[in-house]
């Protein structure tokens, strides 16, 4: 294992500046280095961009890219809390409603406050869609445990099935919006479902970077509360820690961040899955080591995700949801049969 | 000194503790005995400040239990539990250095890895210190969260004394370190740290035990000094079957020989 060894971190970072520049510079329309330099020097000087490659950069490629970096980062750190609180390596934000949940309250502000007031819709975009859709994740979670919850327990099994039902209804939710939507160039239906980064603006890139920087400084201090949750619920309260207010904030932590995501993303399922698994077989499953490896290893293969939907059927788009499940899929299939996850005790009191 | 006065425990319309008090000194292993569904373990629930869903007191020095933080507790008592389900990798050094969690706030310091270095050392888990704790044995990973309940209470703290409490702690290990168990309590115990500990074994809390309480249907039988308390009469009665209690030359103290009746 990897854990004690000093060049992790280094090499992980240096990884995902490749990865970051790789992203960058290719896709439909291809951009050199040189085009990259100049156009950030003709931005500092507040000129603008002196041909259609830096204009491509600096308006299309690098919002885009940070974007989906910072998505990767908080989908990737859900999936680590998510994993502790529930004490089940299978559990991540696409599974328990979370995702689904933000998107429709997303969509239910991005088509239905244009057809009330233009006014609304003008302020729809920063505000109010990330607000809905942290309402509908911790609707949809919260139904999701209160659901699964049986004499003061929750099951993964239950979890899981009761996730499923939710998960359908909220796309059928999004579905639904997406289908009455007057504006068609305004959102897809396959947009919150399968998510995709196409629409990234640098309004978002403040807000969702903003967002985690916050709350990523946040869960780091609960690292060794959940390390002690691995043991159990007993043993941890034994080690002193306040196990319902803990995990009250870890998970309002927890949604917050995935909501707002979702909102600017759509759903992207499976990657708070992937990532963790690798790292736990990489480093282990101290959360102190576990989270900022997360934050950069999701940066990092969510990027690589969306420059293969960017690449593959260039210059159209795949949505980055069907890569990220091609892989994901597998991975959740081969953790559900290694562990016998479904067979364990390990599980959540509520 | 821990003492519980006039302990009462209800879950739903059962009565599982009936006015319970006790008194249990620092430097002594006291051992509660008692058939299942006695009650020994709702009341080291109680007397480790798990629940506090009960009505009478539980004083750690001449203070209530309740008016503890979790935090605070966490500091002065550990708890040892039947058994410990962690499905995740770590390290058997992680897992040991989360009994020093209460003692630091973020990093551990180096007293706290060098109490952990110790620790390892006498329970001969030296070999194990980078091993996977979820490759281990069943018997190899009670002894890791046996060394991880040790390295929290380790030190004495400035004020007030130090508590143990151990439930069924031996019942996954073999022979030999069911004895190693034991005898560190014991020397535990040595060091003014007062040992509460629900075993199943008779003939180990004879051996072990400096005071013996046992337990039926949510009351005390009787408690006391261990050949004052174990009695063939007391054991048919609490356990309904019949023993004879037999000493021979070279044994430290009497056992327990079960036998059926014809």
């Amino acid at each position: 294992m990897l854990r004690n060894n000093k060049f992790f971190f280094p090499a992980l970072l240096v990884l995902l500046v490749i990865v970051l520049l790789c992203a960058i510079a290719f896709g439909a329309v291809p951009i050199l280095p040189a085009d990259m330099f100049s156009a950030l020097l003709h931005f500092f000087k507040g000129l603008p961009p002196a041909n259609i490659y830096e204009a491509v950069f600096l308006q299309l490629r690098l919002p885009r890219v940070l974007l989906c970096a910072i998505t990767g980062a908080i989908l990737a750190v859900s999936g680590v809390l998510m994993q502790g609180l529930f004490r089940n390596p299978i559990v991540e934000p696409g599974l328990v409603g979370t995702s689904s949940g933000a998107a429709l309250g997303a969509s239910v502000v991005f088509v239905l406050a244009g057809q009330f007031s233009p006014q609304l819709k003008s302020l729809a975009g920063p505000l109010l869609v990330p607000a809905m859709a942290f309402c509908g994740a911790l609707l949809a979670t919260y139904t999701v445990y209160t659901l699964a919850k049986n004499a003061k327990r929750v099951s993964i099994m239950s979890l899981l099935l009761i996730g499923i039902a939710i998960n359908a209804l909220c796309l059928s939710g999004t579905g639904f919006m997406s289908y009455i939507a007057r504006d068609p160039q305004a959102r897809s239906i396959t947009f919150w479902n399968l998510g995709t980064f196409s629409g990234a603006s640098w309004s978002q890139v403040f807000i969702l970077a903003l967002v985690a920087l916050v709350i990523f400084i946040a869960v780091q201090r609960y690292s060794k509360e959940l390390n002690a949750l691995l043991l159990g619920e007993e043993e941890a309260a034994y080690l002193g820690v306040d196990i319902n207010k803990m995990k009250r904030r870890v998970m309002l932590l927890n949604t917050g961040m995935v909501s707002i995501a979702t909102a600017f993303a759509g759903v992207i399922s499976f990657m708070g899955l992937i990532v963790p698994h690798v790292l736990r077989l990489l480093i282990g499953s101290d959360n102190k080591r576990l989270l900022p490896a997360a934050m950069i290893t999701g940066a990092m293969l969510l990027t690589l995700a969306d420059m293969c939907a960017r690449l593959i059927l260039a210059p159209a788009e795949v949505p980055i949801g069907i890569i990220t499940s091609l892989v994901g899929a597998p991975v959740f299939i081969i953790l559900l049969k290694k562990f016998n996850v479904l067979q364990q005790k390990g599980g959540y009191n509520a | 000194m821990l003492k519980t006065e006039n302990i009462q425990y209800k879950i739903g319309k059962k009565q599982i503790l009936k006015d319970i008090s006790a008194v249990f000194y620092p430097g002594r292993v006291t051992v509660i005995l008692g058939p299942n569904g006695s009650g020994k373990s709702s009341f080291l629930k109680i007397a480790c400040g798990e629940t506090n869903d009960f009505t009478g007191i539980v004083f750690y020095d001449n203070r209530s239990s309740k008016n503890f933080q979790k935090s605070e507790l966490a500091k002065t008592r550990a708890v040892m539990s039947q058994q410990t389900e962690l499905n995740f990798p770590l390290l058997v050094s992680e897992v040991v250095m989360m009994g020093r969690y209460p003692h630091f706030a973020f990093n551990p310091g180096s007293r706290d890895i060098a109490i952990c270095e110790e620790i390892m050392r006498r329970m001969d888990l030296q070999a194990f210190k980078d091993r996977n704790y979820l490759t281990l044995s069943g018997g190899e990973k009670q002894r890791v969260q046996f060394a991880r309940v040790l390295a929290q209470i380790w030190e004495a703290p400035t004020t007030g004394n130090r508590y143990l409490f151990l439930d069924e702690p031996i019942t996954s290990l073999d022979i030999h370190y069911q004895h190693q168990f034991l005898q560190t309590t014991k020397m535990l115990a040595a060091e003014n740290i007062v040992v509460i500990a629900v075993l199943h074994d008779i003939n180990l809390a004879m051996q072990y035990g400096d005071d013996i309480i046992f337990m039926k249907d949510g009351e005390i039988v009787k408690k006391g000094a261990p050949a004052d308390v174990i009695t063939a009469d007391l054991i048919h009665d609490v356990f309904n079957i019949p023993v004879k209690i037999v000493e021979f030359d070279g044994a430290e103290k009497p056992v327990v020989v079960y036998h059926h009746a014809r």
